[in-house]
């Protein structure tokens, strides 16, 4: 694991950034744990608590006007990375026709076409292959985008995972492989069902370089994504896992008992959102006051996006035939 | 013009290729090798390895790719080299292709052609001769099509890459080489549409690919017996032209489905309720099922045969539904 | 700000939870992520997690007790806030309205009374396009012999029917052809051979003889008259002549009764038929159990058959089996006729017009009456003159005389 990055170099308002975004992905997803106990969400719903710093991290390396980012089922966090507004999110959990998806996809189906968001997709591993066809028309059309594909530890041993790196490589697809390992598929240590536990190497067999880095940091999580984005548009695809750990079940229905409290404990002492501010207000670039409005913003801004699904209207009836072929 | 099958599926390929920059031809020997049957024969020479991909034994993932790349607005072309295969790439078909439309609440759509031959040919044994039709008919979010015939190929294959929805494009190995008119100019056939290959009213044969040359000998054996039967040859399978069947159904009271299906739960069975149920006041007589027999296919030739339908089966059917 | 903490679904299946074990206390302070309680839920024990920092102000929902999801179980706020308003509000429990529409009672009469009508008669086999070019040609499929399988009628049966074509060949006569006057050959209708066949064996079979007598139907019609001035639906004679009948059977039950051969068999009930014209030929759609059934009950079932029988709809069992039958030939002018005996029934009577007529009184004086000829036809294998005079005479005396019937 790297050091701890000089905070320094970084523009203040950049950083802020950063740290908001991950204190409304945690207050939202918090929200949403709620929301789902009181049985307005329904189904599987997969927090992102604790990983905060891999999507604000990653996707702030991006542009979306010409960049994609796809990703598994644990998608709240990427589609507010996205910029997909909490409120829309919050519809689509409620399944109102104001969500994202118009309620028709629901928490592991959240997109957004105009911001590049393509999912939000329920298989496991099942996205890895759609997400390097997005790379391939980036290249077949000669454009200057690149990919995010995001996978869990879960899905690394996938066959999809292995035929999509296979062809990224030989046809020189701009893409980056992000596998969010937090240490456990649902209730399995990954430990138990991998060959081999860095998962750096997993790209060896293409020859694509891989590197194992720390998610908990959002300046590491930033400043590696970059390289990876920047060798991808030049046509060279990358794989990173980034370590990362979460603090609530695989799902809502999941006790985690397969965690000791001391192992929960230890991560939640590393919590990205405490270590960037820790980091800030030592070099006083920001008060604690200014902290706890940033929260105070970000909880009213989860209360807000509930309020407004809570009033959204479900869908017609008709909405059931709609958008099946166009 | 005078074309085989294959021939008239290359020229759909190449025109479609030529007028929209987006489309592409992804698959296994689809480029150096000018396809598994031929099919693609000369488009690596004319187009480029851009839009003429030889891709790795990975059809699960180069399906996937397709379908990613359809997404944001290229047109793929993904050849199975045979619908067996299809089953390694079923996720991505059924869990993707068909749903992304849906699941986005119509934010993207996927405009793709899966394509290549379905069904048994020959000597092949049980996992080379699968027809596949009924699984992917039950899918809705998919279209699909079975032309039997060089005419009906080209016109349904470039409607296909011009659908801006995914469409499961069944061929036949033993199709490639049937003959056809086919005019000279451009035309394309719509999809939901059959074609009544032959007139009669005394019973309707309903039938879709390969089996149709065997629906037209059964015909002529029966019109020597005095028995004047209506083919309809569906074509498009979903959508379904349930007009023209019931409006046959109806003028001859008797109906006899054959197919290469598997008879449990195939697209045979389903459109044999729809006639029940649209038609039973004009039915003299039950819907008889002529399909492949519920069992694998076996090597021995003989047996193979056996297992499909025949002219034999064929014209046994009708005579039940006839009362002879 | 102080908010209430509330039951959440701790599985996605639990309905309710019951506190087992508080591990705070009313003033402790706590941080988001402490442990609260533990709850019993459906599946396990689980572990309730505080979503809110500060200090435990008053637990709501004490240990060994239950709540539903969305039920406050605590409040927690600001050291010493005042909690008056948030304890007023208290939550009503939705109530669990499983209001279940009873259609049940609604739907069971209606499958009952389908199961009712079902037949007892062997299924007939019959392909759909038969039954409906049946039905369109008014065609009983009863007679047909179907050359399908298992006997199943198909649509050639029914083609030789409607063209006629049977042993013998009949010419058909295309009707737009004729205009000249002479000879033509009709082919048959199915419905015009069953009438033919059983009217002649009725003949032949039953030696018929005839009593004949006049009836003053002045108190019928009176009463007939000032019934339907106030009734919703008019009652027609002939329920008044099938009610009359059905009395008269019951003090003469050898009347109502069967040529068997080796015996003679009584029946149990008065079915009486009534003879009704239809467009191609009669049928005597019968009411059933007329002793034990009131005139205005008579007359409403007679109402649905008739209308029944005028569009050909039927059952075999509501025409065939009659055991005393009536012929109304009233209002086609016949004064007086003689009916053939309509089997397995062993009399008919024959129903004429009623005319006003002078009629000699007790008294020598002429009086007019308004009277009907009644012609009772009997089989004599079953019933002798004495026994059919008897009834007819009976008959005569209830329908001058009402109030007798109840004698």
């Amino acid at each position: 694991m790297n050091q701890p990055r000089d905070i320094s170099k970084y523009e203040m308002k950049f950083l802020i950034n950063l740290l908001k975004e991950m204190l409304l992905i945690r207050r939202f997803e918090e929200k949403t744990g709620q929301m789902y106990g009181l049985k307005k969400i329904g189904g599987f719903c997969h927090l992102y608590i604790g990983q905060e710093a891999v999507s604000v991290g990653s996707i702030a390396t991006l542009d979306l006007k010409k960049d994609y980012v796809l990703t598994s089922y644990r998608d709240h966090g990427h589609a507010i990375s996205c910029g997909i507004e909490p409120k829309v999110i919050m519809a689509e959990l409620f399944g109102k026709s104001t969500g994202c998806s118009r309620g028709k996809g629901g928490s592991m189906h959240l997109f957004d076409a105009e911001k590049h968001m393509l999912g939000g997709n329920g298989i496991v591993g099942g996205h890895i292959p759609v997400a390097t066809g997005v790379a391939f028309k980036i290249s077949y059309k000669k454009e200057d985008g690149v990919v995010l594909c995001s996978f869990g530890d879960g899905s690394i041993h996938m066959g999809s995972f292995h035929e999509s790196l296979n062809m990224a490589k030989i046809w020189n697809l701009p893409i980056v492989y992000i596998c969010e390992n937090n240490q456990y598929g649902m209730g399995t240590d990954f430990k138990r069902v991998s060959s081999v536990e860095n998962f750096a190497v997993m790209g060896a067999s293409y020859n694509i370089p891989g590197k194992q880095i720390n998610g908990m940091d959002v300046l590491e999580v930033y400043e590696e994504t970059l390289k990876a984005v920047s060798e991808a548009r030049k046509g060279n695809p990358s794989f990173i896992e980034i370590k990362t750990y979460r603090y609530r079940g695989h799902s809502m229905s999941d006790p985690a008992k397969y965690r000791t409290k001391d192992e929960l404990e230890e991560y939640k002492a590393q919590d990205p959102i405490l270590i960037l501010k820790n980091k800030m207000l030592e070099h006083n670039f920001i008060a604690l006051d200014e902290y706890e409005q940033i929260d105070k913003e970000c909880k009213t801004l989860s209360e807000e996006a509930v309020q407004f699904a809570e009033e959204s209207q479900e869908p017609s009836i008709t909405a059931l035939y709609e958008d099946i072929l166009i | 013009m005078l074309i085989t099958y294959r021939e008239a599926l290359r020229q759909a390929i190449d025109e479609e290729m030529a007028r929209d920059e987006n489309v592409f031809l992804i698959g296994e020997e689809v480029g150096q090798y000018n396809g598994a049957y031929k099919v693609s024969l000369g488009l690596l020479d004319k187009y480029g390895p851009r839009r003429v991909v030889d891709a790795p034994i990975t059809e699960e993932g180069f399906t996937g790719i397709g379908i990613g790349a359809a997404m944001v607005g290229l047109r793929p072309i993904v050849e199975w080299m045979t619908f067996n295969f299809s089953l390694m790439a079923i996720d991505q078909i059924i869990n993707n292709a068909a749903k992304m439309r849906y699941m986005s609440g119509g934010q993207l759509n996927v405009p793709i052609v899966f394509r290549g031959p379905n069904g048994p040919a020959e000597y092949l044994s049980s996992q080379h001769s699968q027809a596949l039709e009924s699984l992917y008919v039950h899918i809705p979010g998919l279209k699909v099509v079975a032309p039997a015939s060089p005419y009906d190929a080209k016109g349904l294959l470039k409607t296909a890459i011009r659908d801006d929805n995914p469409v499961i494009f069944l061929e036949g190995e033993l199709m490639y080489a049937w003959k056809g008119e086919v005019p000279d100019g451009e035309y394309l056939i719509p999809f939901g549409k059959g074609d009544i290959k032959r007139s009669g009213d005394d019973v309707t044969l309903l039938t879709y690919s390969k089996p149709i040359k065997l629906v037209q000998e059964a015909a002529e054996a029966l019109e020597n017996e005095g028995i004047q039967s209506e083919i309809v040859d569906l074509r498009s399978l979903r959508p379904l032209d349930e007009d023209l069947i019931y409006q046959s159904v109806k003028k001859t009271n008797r109906c006899v489905i054959i197919e290469e299906s598997w008879p449990v739960a195939s697209l045979g069975t389903h459109i044999a309720w729809l006639i029940s149920k649209n038609c039973f006041d004009y039915l003299d007589a039950p819907v008889e099922l002529v399909a492949s027999e519920d069992t694998p296919m076996p090597y021995n030739h003989s047996l193979e045969l056996a297992a499909q339908p025949s002219v034999e089966k064929i014209v046994q059917a009708v005579k039940k539904v006839m009362y002879r | 700000m102080a908010e209430k903490l509330l039951m959440t679904a701790l599985s996605p299946t639990m309905e309710n939870g019951l506190i087992v074990k508080w591990n705070k206390k009313e003033g402790d302070l706590i941080q988001s992520g402490d442990i609260l309680c533990e709850v019993e839920t459906d599946k396990a024990t689980m572990d309730y997690e505080s979503s809110v920092d500060g200090e435990l102000l008053k637990i709501l929902l004490p240990e060994g007790r239950k709540a539903f999801i969305g039920d406050p179980i605590a409040i927690v706020g600001d050291k010493s806030e005042d909690l008056s308003q948030l304890l007023v509000d208290s939550k009503s429990k939705p109530d669990k309205e499983t209001s279940i529409i009873s259609d049940f009672t609604h739907a069971e009469k209606e499958i009952k009374q389908l199961q009712r009508q079902k037949h007892a008669i062997d299924k007939i086999k019959v392909s759909p396009l038969a039954r409906r070019i049946a039905a369109e040609n008014m065609i009983t499929l009863h007679d047909i012999i179907g050359t399908g399988p298992e006997g199943r009628i198909v649509k050639r049966d029914l083609e030789n029917i409607i063209k006629g074509k049977k042993n013998k060949s009949i010419n058909i006569v295309n009707p737009l052809a004729i205009e000249t006057i002479g000879d033509k050959s009709i082919p048959i209708t199915e419905k015009r051979r069953i009438i033919a066949k059983r009217l002649s064996e009725s003949m032949y079979s039953a030696p018929h003889y005839y009593l004949k007598l006049s009836v003053n139907m002045d108190k019928i019609l009176s009463e007939r008259s000032e019934f339907n001035q106030v009734a919703k639906e008019k009652i027609s004679m002939n329920a008044y002549l099938i009610k009359f009948v059905a009395e008269a059977l019951k003090r003469h039950p050898m009347i109502n009764a069967n040529w068997q051969g080796d015996t003679i068999s009584k029946f149990a009930k008065a079915d009486i038929g009534l003879a009704v014209a239809q467009q191609d030929g009669l049928i005597t759609p019968i009411v059933k159990d007329c002793g034990n059934k009131g005139i205005l009950a008579v007359d409403y079932e007679l109402r649905i058959l008739i209308d029944k029988a005028k569009k050909g709809k039927l059952m075999p069992e509501e025409f065939i089996g009659a055991t005393f039958t009536i012929s109304n030939l009233g209002s086609y002018g016949i004064e007086e006729f003689t009916a053939i005996i309509n089997p397995p029934g062993s009399a008919i009577l024959a129903v004429g017009k009623i005319i006003k007529e002078p009629t000699v009184s007790m008294n020598n004086e002429i009086e007019i009456h308004s009277n009907v000829r009644l012609t009772l036809s009997c089989d004599h294998r079953v019933i002798d003159g004495v026994v059919g005079a008897s009834f007819l005479n009976d008959l005569k005396i209830m329908m001058e005389n009402p109030i007798k019937t109840l004698y």
